[in-house]
């Protein structure tokens, strides 16, 4: 049978396990493993050698930061944790599943990382809307401080550790792992100029870790199990297991749990589904709003990080959206425009000025009253906001699915002109 | 002023916090759930409540999209405006909640019992179109389940 690390201890429709519960299942073996005298530095290796990368959307090596934190006594105290909770990217509902589904596992996670890089206090930073998530999460700290697992000297190992909720107000930008700090130091959720890095100078001024919630989630059974066990569990490069989403006209729109590297034919046709009767797929959104479009013609590719990026997009939070032959690719794109255009922080020009023109222009083609010099604007536009020319990946993100809806669906943009009216709405 | 309760919840917050400001954001939304939206008078008595400026606190409720500057209904409708619910056809349940309710976007019925509003992707992308009332989370919403569920909110 499959492993499903992440998910094997959730029913749906059910109540989460308490803590108890998890125990009796093996929960917490990664805390009593690592308590039981496994040297912090020694388990931050063995997440290197598991070959995580975060699952948030940038897909940076998890073992790889957590060992940019300053360690020992000269060390910066206090260190914090901020859990990035704030799953914002349109099309993507995973971390959503995990919170909901076993908060205990994510506890876990938190602990390992706290003992790694042995900070102090951890703050699981979630999304307004959120609730379930929040109330649920609360329940399974207080379960949490009850039976010992966190506060002080956690199993008389000297090892301490605190863990706060904090519910956010809305705003993309949180997700963006400087905004979200500035967002729990109570300010504006306007990123920071890095470096320094948050593994540094993060959380007032002091060593945070910023990691997503799926990654702490993957995180025990790497401790447990050992790195070798993560990465056979892959069948790709990357290790562990992935929780892959689609939503969209398929059949059966949802989450799996699946082994890296899973193709996207695979996980389209045998999970979602296929595609509802009468519907045929122009193309898809791999990982969120913020990734290229790929068409009909990379099914057999593999979703993980190399495989998707030598494909032209990337994994990011490794939901797909899937675009059906019946929805307008141009009005999808104005859609994710606006999106991107209201979510600017509004900090730096291009992104503030660049975007709200940008889906000016896709509604004025979406809306039949274009212009021929329109799709050369949209593509110069591609390129000034994109890398290095703004203050966070937002901007150059909102560039991905323009850029590629450009290449692969020129032939809609066009049409648009030529009919001055959308050819998916109906005339009159 | 804030209430005593208010306060009690508030300072909650800020036990976990170095900082008091940095308590700004739980404290909008402690009066928030209370008071159903964050007056200018509100504004004022979280900055002498945290040792901020009112602008100081001004500047952080109008950044949040959630935190609400100007009156709301009863019950806030959190309609996703997003890229899944726009594929599975959140312009035509906008359509729908704008006829039952009467109100555009941004509007409050007249019995102030709802006030309807967009939002960014739920993260309920697999139900979608989706739409939150108050705390609950629903979808996927169509013709046929609308009326049902607004019945719910007095």
């Amino acid at each position: 049978m499959m492993e499903r690390p992440l998910t094997q201890h959730i029913v749906p429709n059910r109540e989460p396990l308490s803590a108890e519960e998890y125990e009796k299942v093996g929960g917490y073996g990664a805390v009593r493993k690592i308590l039981g005298g496994i040297a912090p530095q020694d388990v931050t290796r063995m997440v290197k050698d598991s070959g995580l990368r975060g699952r948030g959307g940038a897909g940076f090596p998890t073992g790889l930061k957590w060992g940019f934190v300053p360690m020992g006594d000269a060390a910066p105290r206090p260190k914090y944790l901020a859990v990035n909770g704030d799953e914002m990217e349109p099309g993507t509902f995973k971390d959503r599943v995990l919170l909901e589904g076993n908060p205990h596992l994510l506890l876990e996670g938190i602990l390992v990382v706290s003992y790694a890089t042995q900070l102090d206090t951890a703050f699981v930073f979630l999304r307004a809307e959120y609730k379930l998530a929040a109330a649920r999460m609360r329940q399974a700290i207080g379960e949490a401080y009850a039976r010992g697992w966190l506060g002080k000297n956690i199993l008389g190992s000297g090892f301490s550790l605190d863990v706060h909720v904090h519910t956010s107000a809305g705003r993309y930008i949180c997700g963006e792992e400087t905004g979200m700090i500035n967002s729990l130091e109570g300010r504006r959720a306007a990123p920071r100029a890095k470096p320094p890095f948050p593994p540094v100078v993060g959380l007032w001024g002091k060593p945070t870790v910023t990691n997503n919630v799926e990654t702490l989630c993957c995180v025990p059974s790497i401790v447990v199990n050992g790195p070798q066990w993560f990465k056979n569990l892959s069948r790709g490069d990357d290790g562990g297991t992935k929780l892959y989403g689609v939503s969209g006209k398929v059949k059966r729109p949802g989450a799996w749990e699946l082994p890296m590297g899973t193709t996207v034919r695979e996980i389209l046709e045998e999970h979602a589904g296929g595609m509802r009767d009468g519907l045929s797929l122009r193309g898809f959104l791999p990982g969120g709003a913020s990734t290229d479009f790929l068409t009909d013609a990379h099914l057999d590719v593999k979703m993980d990080f190399a495989s998707i990026e030598k494909a032209g997009s990337r994994l990011g939070t490794g939901t797909t959206i899937v675009l059906d032959d019946e929805t307008c690719p141009v009005g999808l794109v104005l859609n994710l425009t606006r999106f991107f255009a209201q979510e600017s922080c509004g900090w730096c020009t291009p992104c503030r000025e660049g975007l709200p023109w940008l889906a000016s222009i896709l509604s004025d083609l979406e809306n039949g009253q274009g212009r021929a010099s329109d799709l050369k604007i949209l593509e110069e536009h591609t390129r000034l906001l994109g890398p290095g020319n703004t203050y966070c990946a937002l901007a150059p993100g909102a560039m991905e699915p323009i850029a590629s809806a450009l290449k692969h669906f020129r032939e809609d943009f066009e049409r648009h002109l030529r009919g001055k009216r959308c050819p998916w709405r109906s005339a009159g | 002023m804030l209430t005593e309760e208010e306060k009690t919840e508030i300072e909650e917050h800020l036990a976990a916090l170095p900082v008091r400001r940095s308590g700004c954001i739980d404290a909008l939304n402690v009066v928030q759930r209370h008071r159903r939206w964050v007056s200018d008078e509100s504004v004022r008595d979280i900055a002498a409540f945290l040792g901020m400026t009112p602008d100081e606190v001004d500047s952080v409720a109008t950044f949040y999209s959630l935190i609400f500057r100007r009156p709301v209904g009863r019950h806030a409708i959190l309609l996703c405006d997003s890229a899944s619910c726009w594929i599975m056809g959140q312009e035509n349940l906008l359509d729908l909640l704008e006829k039952r309710l009467g109100i555009g976007l941004g509007q409050t019925t007249e019995d102030d019992r709802f006030t309807l509003l967009s939002v960014a992707c739920l993260g309920a992308c697999d139900r979608a179109p989706a739409l939150m009332i108050d705390d609950d989370l629903y979808g996927p919403v169509g013709a046929e389940t609308l009326d049902g569920i607004l019945e719910r909110y007095e």
